[in-house]
């Protein structure tokens, strides 16, 4: 029964990345994009968590946290170019 | 019995995340999407990894902590991520909703640069 739970739990997130990637093409701004992009980034942890569960096997752990540390650092990134185009600062510009 | 647990844990956030994704489609401006995307999509990876962390720790018999040290990485990052954004958004000039009645950051602002012109 946990299995077919899960595979449906597997579809349903497949959904969700597909909207979000209509939003990505779609948006009319750049933060549009942004906002979609990380989001993306937020579903694919809990996508890859669900086939670790179906797999049965804890290789993919590390692949969790990775994900986790990239789309956290890409959206503050992505914020600082969109607002000055200067990505590092010390704050006195 | 621990099955019906993980299964109903399962559901929930990845309904909540189905649910995150479509208020992205359908709310008209940036500030809308943002609420949807950070507050569902967050709460439904932690119940997510909640589930599967159950799963691996009872059914298998593995403490695995990578899994809790996800969810608190999530739990804290995913609101500064939405902020940064946000704050990004208004300072680029994105307009509002243009049924939207109030917006404070502007009034605020305004304020506080009288106050500065006052000073010097």
């Amino acid at each position: 029964m946990l299995y077919t739970v899960a595979n449906i739990c597997l579809v349903l997130m497949a959904i969700s990345i597909a909207i979000l990637f209509i939003r990505v093409i779609i948006g009319p701004t750049l933060s549009d994009r942004v906002v979609a992009l990380d989001t993306i980034g937020i579903n694919l942890i809990g996508f890859i968590g669900i086939i670790m569960l179906i797999q049965n096997t804890l290789m993919y752990a590390e692949v969790i946290l990775v994900i986790a540390i990239l789309a956290f650092v890409g959206s503050i990134a992505l914020a600082k170019f969109i607002e000055g185009g200067v990505v590092i600062d010390r704050g006195d510009r | 019995m621990i099955e019906v647990i993980v299964s109903i844990f399962l559901i929930f956030g990845a309904a909540l995340s189905a649910l995150g994704s479509f208020g992205i489609m359908r709310f008209p401006d940036v500030y809308g999407r943002l609420h949807a995307a950070t507050k569902s999509a967050t709460l439904g990876v932690i119940s997510i990894m909640i589930g599967v962390f159950l799963y691996f720790l009872i059914i298998q018999g593995d403490f695995v902590g990578k899994f809790l040290l996800t969810i608190l990485f999530v739990f804290l990052t995913a609101p500064v991520a939405g902020f940064m954004i946000s704050k990004s958004a208004y300072n680029v000039g994105v307009k509002l909703w243009d049924q939207s009645t109030q917006d404070d950051l502007a009034r605020d602002m305004k304020k506080y640069e009288k106050k500065q012109g006052s000073n010097s």
